[in-house]
């Protein structure tokens, strides 16, 4: 089975945000990224698939300073083709983008599955599954965590609100949105990713020009401002317990 | 092809020899087994392979068995069996850790130890902090603490404070506590800062040897950078990493830790020592300072020094000391030690402290503030013990 898996780096959450100076984006300057956590599930479940089913997995991304790490990352826990897109429209590129530069790379893999994180936290014009599939003329599920292939097509477990999960066979090629690989991204060895990085190669292809609009365009980017009926509690943790406490005396709820 | 057989060694093969390859390794041909290293194991008792049944496993060549198995991430390379072992066989350093080693290569690696290991790859630190707040612990100290990287000024004593003493909100008021000591006694320091990585050494003996020496590395760059005479650090994992398997790597400083530092500075210490702290307390001796690199009097002889401390032994004390359960990767590993033993190895030390009815159970390692007070909210009559590092009794003391 052959399998593409398209990924995208998200500005890592443990440093602070800041907006830039024209108020519409993060200021990407002081951002560190990283691989969506979804997309690293996404991995995950391909490896698991080919493990099961054989095949080959390709790991697609865009170039960015930490890529090729996360590439031969990926490498070293058993992904056989690494591919870069050269071309760098923005950090903060929208998925809009990203699919026009994914799509004619995909269509020349070929592949009988393309699996990606049903979503990451930047996702401002929607996810970039269903625009894929729609780049693609495939048919897309999301949602997924579970996939069991049979000949030409895949049973896969949606979830849905509330805890359903339903069955549903879909046939190939298609694309899957991952809710959670079937076991979580196996660890690899510091020493084997070194090794990755002499032995893997990634292939750099360049990107297309012509990229589709953006879905949505971002008019003023803020952080949260307090409205009429908050009270913040500021100050010392003890005095903010005690001022929690009355609160909700206050409120009756204790 | 039947009737061949196969001249490629086999794993069990290869793994034996590279424990011949460790110092002392050889020494694994002597093994008895009498069983004392199993018998001495804090977690020996629900092992599936304690170490002198996996020494019997690869003697009988069957060592593949061992390393299917998960029950190894038990071990908290508190060296025990090390110490106890009547042939010397070095058991932490080696097959210990060799075997998790194997372990790792082959995925079989506890979520929740796979997410610290991550974390210090991508961050420098296994809590998962940004490097950039390494040095907020900081703020507000006076005179301000010297970070290389602001001031580039030589300095007699490079102070590696270490991800616990820099990220975790209780340990940290033990990196300020020092920071008065030292500032009491004059004493010419820095910090590395936001550059500061991981010392390494606990994800070492969870088995991520290429983690560590990429650490090693890291931090033997910023050591050649900046000038300075001697290293200090308040961690006894971080001592033993600088002091025992860095030079293997010719990384190769003088290192103490701060209790030693402090020691040889008593006749300077003590008339600052002027706040009579009135406190019965026993000392715990950590692994990394005690078994594994013999420092029992030091931090004693310190908190003899303290005006109104009166200093009992536990049950268990010195070479004999109790592991914190933090060792060797146990530190991210407290939810599977936790559903294995549904026992926690802080939690018998507390009780050996309440037994030993002191005020104060006191410790020289940034992993044991918050284990054994964690501990303290679990165990009956424990209530009022207090939880602190000696670096705090001695801040204490300390008439500003």
């Amino acid at each position: 089975m052959k399998i593409a898996v398209p990924v995208k780096l998200v500005p890592d959450l443990v440093e602070e945000l800041a907006i830039d100076a024209s108020g519409e984006s993060l200021d990407y300057d002081w951002l560190r990224l990283k691989l969506n956590e979804l997309d690293d599930h996404a991995i995950e479940e391909g490896l698991l698939l080919k493990e099961r089913h054989g095949g080959q997995v390709a790991v697609i991304a865009l170039e960015d300073e930490c890529i090729d790490e996360v590439l031969f990352t990926a490498s070293a826990k058993g992904a056989d083709r690494l591919v870069k897109i050269c071309s760098r429209p923005s950090r903060n590129a929208s998925n809009h983008t990203l699919v026009s530069l994914f799509a004619p790379l995909i269509q020349e893999i070929q592949p009988d599955l393309v699996i990606t994180g049903v979503q990451a936290h930047n996702d401002l014009d929607g996810s970039i599954g269903p625009l894929l599939a729609e780049e693609l003329g495939y048919p897309y599920l999301g949602y997924i965590s579970g996939i069991k292939a049979d000949n030409g097509s895949v049973t896969v477990q949606k979830e849905f609100p509330g805890g359903l999960i339903s069955e549903m066979t879909v046939k190939l090629p298609a694309v899957l949105g991952i809710q959670s690989a079937e076991a979580p991204p196996r660890y690899v060895a510091f020493s084997k990713i070194r090794q990755a990085m002499k032995t893997a190669s990634i292939e750099e292809r360049p990107g297309v020009d012509v990229v589709l609009a953006p879905g949505a365009t971002v008019e003023r980017m803020y952080k949260p401002e307090m409205g009429a009926a908050a009270e913040m509690v500021e100050g010392p943790p003890d005095l903010v317990a005690d001022r929690l406490v009355e609160l909700l005396k206050e409120l009756g709820v204790i | 092809m039947s009737g061949y057989i196969s001249q490629k060694p086999s794993f069990n093969e290869t793994f034996f020899s590279s424990l011949l390859e460790i110092m002392d390794g050889d020494r694994i041909k002597a093994c008895l087994q009498c069983g004392t290293c199993s018998g001495i194991c804090p977690f020996g008792y629900l092992m599936d392979f304690p170490p002198s049944k996996m020494i019997s496993a690869l003697r009988a060549g069957y060592f593949d068995k061992v390393i299917s198995n998960e029950t190894i991430w038990m071990c908290v390379s508190c060296y025990a069996c090390t110490k106890t072992c009547p042939m010397k066989i070095p058991l932490t350093v080696g097959l210990m850790t060799r075997t998790k080693e194997e372990l790792l290569l082959a995925g079989n690696v506890p979520v929740e130890l796979q997410d610290a290991l991550q974390n210090t790859h991508r961050y420098g630190n296994p809590l998962g902090e940004s490097p950039r707040k390494r040095a907020l612990w900081t703020r507000g100290i006076e005179p301000p603490v010297n970070v290389f990287s602001q001031t580039n000024r030589p300095v007699d004593v490079l102070w590696f404070v270490g991800d616990y003493g820099s990220f975790h909100p209780r340990v940290q008021l033990t990196s300020r506590a020092l920071a008065k000591v030292l500032n009491a006694l004059g004493v010419d320091f820095g910090i590395l800062g936001h550059e500061e990585n991981s010392d390494g050494d606990s994800q070492r003996l969870a088995g991520e040897r290429g983690l560590f020496e990429m650490l090693a590395e890291k931090n033997s760059r910023l050591f050649q950078k900046y000038q300075f005479k001697e290293i200090i650090t308040g961690d006894p994992h971080a001592y033993n990493a600088i002091k025992n398997e860095y030079p293997r790597l010719n990384i190769t400083y003088p290192v103490s830790h701060y209790t030693q530092y402090l020691a040889t500075r008593l006749r300077q210490l003590k008339p600052l020592l002027r706040n009579r702290v009135s406190m019965r307390v026993a000392y715990h001796d950590p692994c990394y300072l005690g078994r594994a690199n013999e420092i029992y009097d030091e931090p004693r002889a310190l908190l003899q020094a303290i005006p109104g401390v009166e200093l009992v032994e536990m049950t268990h004390s010195k070479e004999n000391s109790l592991c914190c359960g933090g060792g060797g990767g146990g530190m991210w590993l407290d939810g599977f030690q936790w559903e294995h033993a549904r026992a926690r190895l802080s939690e018998w030390r507390v009780r050996e402290a309440v037994a030993a009815g002191v005020d104060a159970l006191v410790v020289a390692c940034p992993y044991e503030t918050p284990r054994f007070e964690d501990a303290v909210k679990m165990v009956q009559r424990a209530s009022r013990l207090v939880v602190l590092d000696i670096s705090e009794l001695l801040s204490e003391s300390i008439n500003e």
